[in-house]
């Protein structure tokens, strides 16, 4: 298959997808109905489940997956390791943990872009302590348990801050903040999510003809004059950015960066640079994918997304440890 | 008669405010002073708080200990391994399983004619307040994360006698459970009733200000529910119904 043909079916699996979340909900409206609410404005209470509760979440699904693809597919090519998530390696676990603390100290209140912002920022100190502990080179396994390690460390204080807050409900935050869901979001966070998203997909888009001329070594990526601390740079602000803004209104999601450029990556020749656009495709379609099979499964119990991803990626993460053992033979 | 009874759950504490004899109640739950869930908080605040662990329960050396059906169970079977007596009461899930209660608390207390007093006062509260006939507007009771109480609940009494038909009901919803936001905006109902926001942020909570939520209301009252009356299963549900009431009426009267 060649690369054009991959990235229009991608798309046209995309825009099935996001037309299908459409039209798929509990109020149980016919898609006829459902769409001309959408387009004319006809019917109130059809209108208001179309253009404020469907739509934004379909647009978010798109959004946050397509990021986590990118960032999965952008981690594993510098890394050059096919293990780097930024879920299990604890990139989006720290994101929500700065998005719980400007939640709770009352920042995000204060300031729109504040929740964002401070997953951000909780995203890049991850980003940086693992390429810190892991180095450039990133060891599969220094990088796993370092992954590991602030997976933890992230999670327990996300924990305890929500335990700390005077709101009973957040205790029951943990979960949605663990597990990631699009359930009952609206505009205002499309909209909050949308400006770190683009900066953060730009960045990533931009690391293309590094990260191919990566797959020849540091040496001949040197000579090929790549400058590799921009590309670092450029991949470290890329995924904080977007991881960060994903994680802000819809939770740490897992594996979604595993699965789409592990099933894609022989399809694109293994070249880490078209993995990018392809990755970010398929992201989107597995999250809006996704987002729909939660409500078809259990429509009254908000079965939470990152449960759904569990589910299909760590099957995979497992068989691809036991593939990287096999080949290092150990 | 039991003395020096201790009771460690929201709704047995108020029960057994109302019952006990003076001097009988020695400490009641920390939650029973918070005025946020609790309708008795002032009175809660002249007994000591307690935090239902076992080991604190145990050096007050009750008398009896008076706990929910659910939750706290692993200090409910300690306090028992330690030979003291708890009496256990399930949440009111309609009018007469507040009646039930009055007695089963009325009885573990020894005060059987105070909780007959308490019933015959609010059967007569209740049929003073309680608007027979055809019930008119359609209202939605909307909590956190979208949960309502549907058929078999204690707030389906309330809005009935209130004269309040439960549009949740109409979808088949049965218990408590999430109603989904898309949902509750095609029920179109009118008058939706939310839960009271507690400080500090959740995004259990957020979801209350969705803007479906507020456009879809947008001519129609939504009313935010207050003090804890919708919580436990006393007569203090009698002054929510009277609200009730009163907005039901206003509704039927535009």
């Amino acid at each position: 298959m060649s690369y054009s043909m991959l990235l229009s079916g991608l798309s046209l699996l995309t825009a099935l997808l996001f037309a299908a979340a459409l039209l798929i909900g509990p109020a149980g409206l016919s898609p006829l109905e459902s769409l001309s609410a959408l387009v004319t404005g006809q019917g109130e209470a059809a209108v208001l489940v179309m253009r404020e509760i469907r739509l934004p979440r379909a647009v978010l699904a798109a959004l946050v997956g397509a990021s986590l693809g990118l960032s999965g597919a952008a981690l594993q090519g510098y890394l050059r390791n096919p293990l780097a998530e930024p879920g299990l390696i604890g990139v989006s676990g720290s994101a929500a943990l700065g998005a719980v603390i400007a939640l709770q100290t009352g920042l995000a209140a204060a300031h729109v872009l504040a929740l964002p912002a401070m997953a951000l920022a909780g995203a890049l100190l991850a980003v940086m302590l693992l390429l810190l502990l892991a180095g450039p080179r990133g060891g599969a396994f220094t990088l796993i348990l370092a992954g590991i390690a602030l997976s933890a460390l992230a999670g327990a204080l996300t924990t305890l801050v929500l335990n700390l807050s005077p709101n009973p409900y957040a205790a029951a935050d943990i979960v949605f903040w663990m597990m990631g869901s699009l359930a009952d979001r609206s505009f205002m966070h499309v909209w909050l999510a949308l400006p770190f998203t683009l900066i953060g997909w730009l960045l990533l888009a931009g690391l293309g003809r590094g990260l191919d001329a990566l797959t020849l070594g540091e040496d001949a990526a040197e000579a090929l004059g790549i400058r590799l601390n921009r590309l670092r740079l450029g991949l470290v602000l890329g995924v904080s950015a977007c991881v960060g803004a994903g994680v802000a209104v819809a939770g740490a999601i897992g594996f979604v960066g595993l699965i789409v450029p592990h099933l894609l990556r022989p399809l694109v020749g293994a070249r880490p640079g078209r993995l990018l656009l392809a990755s970010a495709l398929g992201g989107a379609a597995l999250l809006l994918a996704s987002d729909i099979a939660v409500r078809m499964i259990l429509p009254e119990r908000d079965l939470k997304l990152g449960v759904l991803t569990a589910l299909l990626g760590a099957p995979l993460f497992l068989h691809l440890i036991y593939k990287t053992r096999a080949e290092q033979g150990a | 008669m039991p003395e020096r009874v201790v009771s460690i759950n929201l709704c047995t504490d108020q029960l057994a405010m109302m019952l006990a004899d003076e001097g009988q109640l020695i400490s009641v739950s920390m939650l029973a002073r918070d005025a946020r869930l609790s309708p008795m908080a002032d009175r809660a605040r002249a007994f000591p708080a307690n935090h239902g662990q076992a080991e604190e329960l145990f050096l007050m050396r009750p008398g009896l200990v008076l706990a929910g059906r659910y939750g706290a169970q692993a200090s409910v079977n300690m306090l028992r391994r330690l030979g003291i007596e708890v009496v256990q009461i399930a949440p009111a899930r309609s009018f007469d399983d507040i009646r039930a209660n009055l007695r089963s608390v009325g009885a573990a207390l020894g005060r059987e004619d105070v909780a007959e007093v308490l019933i015959a006062r609010f059967d007569a509260d209740l049929a003073a307040l309680a608007r027979e006939g055809e019930a008119g507007a359609r209202a939605v009771v909307y909590a956190p994360n979208g949960f309502t109480s549907g058929q078999g609940t204690l707030v389906n009494d309330m809005l009935a006698a209130a004269g309040l038909r439960n549009a949740a009901t109409e979808g088949g919803h049965s218990g408590g459970g999430r109603l989904p936001l898309e949902r509750l905006v095609t029920l179109e109902p009118d008058l939706v009733i939310r839960a009271a926001r507690f400080g500090g942020a959740s995004r259990a909570e957020e979801m209350l200000d969705h803007p479906a939520l507020a456009k879809a209301m947008a001519d129609q009252p939504v009313r935010p529910r207050s003090g804890g009356r919708y919580i436990c299963g006393t007569p203090l549900v009698l002054s929510a119904v009277a609200e009730l009431a009163a907005a039901a009426r206003a509704l039927e009267a535009r």
